[in-house]
């Protein structure tokens, strides 16, 4: 009796599981589009940020001047700081009424709130401190001395900057990349404060995780956007790690 | 002609030099912390001095009365640094190649790769990265980059000190023919004596940041009141002398200058060139008759010009053979026993094995 029932129930459960496969694959168009807009949320993020986090690494690894760990600590803050308190700042900044979104909105036409590039600003400055950290750190352990033989050399200080510090350090700078990047696609609270929570525009991989964990039905798409985001960020440590044992083996002169 | 003349103020004295540099090589000797590598840093333009002046060829680098600072790209200095200091990420070619990127155009022909290539025997390494050369290597490319930026002047900042033995040699070999073959002035900082013995035409020596002396070195050497500061056991003599014979049987060479002839081993020079043979006064005995079996090679004939008392048990004893002045040093209880006094004719025993291969150089 029982037994009988027995191929019918397995067929029921390999039904079920093949569903719950192809459940597994089936991206709707809305989770596509968030998993699209956080590669480019986190890309233009780390892109924004790079100059900025080299200039400032530069400073606080090479300049002497009164206030530096002032600079320093606030560098670090979003690192510190709940980041719905970063993101809180940055809505009263570059808000639409506030004075650096109020300028910047009038003089240039570039508007932050509840747009993309606000979540992109955002992500940029969490990843501000890891940036810069990576950066700074190469900078520090650069032989200065290697410099002054290029001065000797004839070269100024901007082609020494460029011909020696600057691959000298290029790990560093890559590393830092990497980690803004990767910080980006999980950053969540900065973002989903300054810029929301809007479909198509600022709705990440992060905040669609959140929305489907809070609608009825919608664990099957967190779960399936959770598994591209372990993906995405491995495959982001793992080309970094490349990356710099590849660029350390050039300086190491293998 | 360089001309330093220069005060600064560093963290343990007063730096306060003054001295000029010709053509050939000029050694700045003194012990480590004495200011040598801060003099030529700020030859280089990597130190600015508080107050002086530095002119190359008429050229003024530094004059601080007049507000003149030449910054370091722009001052034509070649440095050859203690670790070499090549740049990691470039192929030797192009480490060598560096400083022609920012030569003026009419200046890039002047010094050409493949003579460079060849005076150092770099051919091999020119693709390798820096990394994967020998200590020696690292050097000799260092020295090729320096030469190949066109200098006006060339400056060595201890440039053997963190080789092993057998490479030190290998260098000094290369060193040797770069003051032979380049027309600037060097500047060579060392505080090995048997280094600038070796390669030096002029020494200032420096001590706790002071000129104590500059001159020809075989003047130096035979200057008394600097012996402490040369060293106490390391002085002595510097004989310039001609290769008569090499006898490849015994090992030995004979060597002639104005005062006789000197046997000793393992001269790596060919017959006919002159070398620089430097003889400490402490492996110098004295006899006043001409000893007979005796197993000492090197018997001189002289005659004593002054002895230098000072306190302690020992003296020198300075003494003229031919034109040359030879320096021992015995003890005073000797020194009375024996009745030295100026003008005496006397003998100056040398041992053969008591002067190596480190006490003998190219002149």
């Amino acid at each position: 009796m029982v037994l009988s029932h027995r191929p019918a129930l397995s067929k029921l459960y390999s039904d079920s599981c093949d569903r719950r496969v192809s459940l597994m694959l089936e991206f709707s168009a809305a989770e596509i589009e968030a998993v699209r807009l956080s590669l480019r949320i986190a890309f233009w993020a780390m892109v924004g940020s790079l100059p900025f986090g080299l200039a400032t690494a530069m400073i606080l690894a090479r300049g002497r001047f009164y206030g530096k760990s002032l600079l320093d600590g606030v560098v670090h803050l979003p690192l510190v700081m709940p980041p719905v308190v970063t993101g809180y700042l940055l809505l009263l900044l570059f808000g639409r009424n506030g004075p650096l979104g109020r300028f910047l909105d009038e003089s240039f036409g570039i508007v932050f709130a509840f747009r993309w590039t606000g979540a992109a600003l955002a992500c940029a400055v969490m990843g501000f401190p890891l940036l810069v950290r990576a950066i700074r750190l190469s900078l520090e352990a650069v032989d200065r001395r290697l410099e002054e033989a290029a001065g000797a050399l004839g070269a100024r200080r901007i082609f020494v900057f460029v011909i020696v510090t600057l691959p000298l350090i290029t790990p560093g700078i890559v590393a830092g990349m990497v980690l803004s990047f990767a910080r980006s696609l999980g950053e969540f609270g900065a973002t989903i404060t300054f810029v929301s929570n809007i479909p198509g525009e600022t709705r990440t991989t992060a905040s669609a995780i959140y929305t489907l964990t809070q609608t009825p039905g919608g664990d099957v798409g967190a779960l399936r956007l959770t598994l591209v985001s372990i993906a995405l960020s491995f495959v982001a440590l793992l080309a970094a790690d490349l990356l710099a044992r590849r660029l350390g083996r050039r300086l190491s002169g293998d | 002609m360089l001309e330093v003349d220069i005060k600064h103020r560093l963290a343990d004295f007063a730096l306060d030099i003054h001295f000029h540099a010709g053509r050939g090589l000029t050694a700045l000797f003194g012990r480590s912390g004495a200011g040598k590598t801060s003099v030529v840093n700020a030859i280089a333009g990597l130190l600015r001095p508080r107050r002086g002046r530095i002119a190359m060829d008429g050229s003024v680098l530094l004059d601080t009365e007049r507000a003149i600072w030449v910054p370091t790209h722009r001052r034509r200095v070649g440095c050859i640094f203690q670790e070499g200091r090549l740049f990691p990420h470039l192929t030797v070619r192009q480490n060598l190649l560096f400083g022609r990127w920012f030569a003026p155009a009419r200046e890039r022909r002047v010094t050409n790769l493949d003579d460079v290539v060849d005076l150092l025997g770099i051919a091999t390494l020119l693709d390798r990265r820096p990394g994967r050369l020998s200590g020696g290597e690292k050097q000799r490319v260092a020295i090729g980059r320096a030469l190949l930026a066109n200098p006006s002047v060339l400056l060595l900042d201890e440039p053997l000190a963190s080789l092993d033995a057998p490479r030190k040699s290998e260098i000094l070999y290369y060193v040797e023919r770069l003051r032979d073959d380049v027309r600037i002035p060097i500047v060579y900082v060392s505080h090995s004596l048997d280094e600038v013995v070796r390669l030096a035409d002029a020494i200032v020596l420096l001590s706790e940041g002071r000129v104590l002396g500059t001159g020809p070195v075989r003047e130096m050497m035979s200057r008394v009141e600097l012996r402490p500061y040369l060293g106490r056991h390391e002085g002595g003599a510097v004989i310039e002398a001609r290769v008569a014979a090499q006898d490849l049987e015994s090992g030995l060479a004979s060597l002639e200058f104005d005062g006789g002839t000197l046997e000793i081993p393992d001269v790596e020079a060919l017959v006919g060139e002159q070398v620089r043979v430097r003889v400490r006064a402490r492996d110098v005995s004295i006899a006043l008759q001409r000893p007979a079996a005796v197993s000492i090679r090197n018997v001189l004939a002289g005659t004593i010009v002054k002895l230098d008392r000072e306190d302690g048990p020992s003296l020198d004893v300075q003494l003229e053979a031919g034109g040359t002045l030879l320096i021992a040093r015995i003890t005073r209880k000797s020194a009375d026993d024996l009745a030295l006094r100026p003008g005496l004719p006397v003998f100056a025993l040398i041992k053969a094995v008591s002067i190596d291969r480190r006490s003998v150089g190219y002149a």
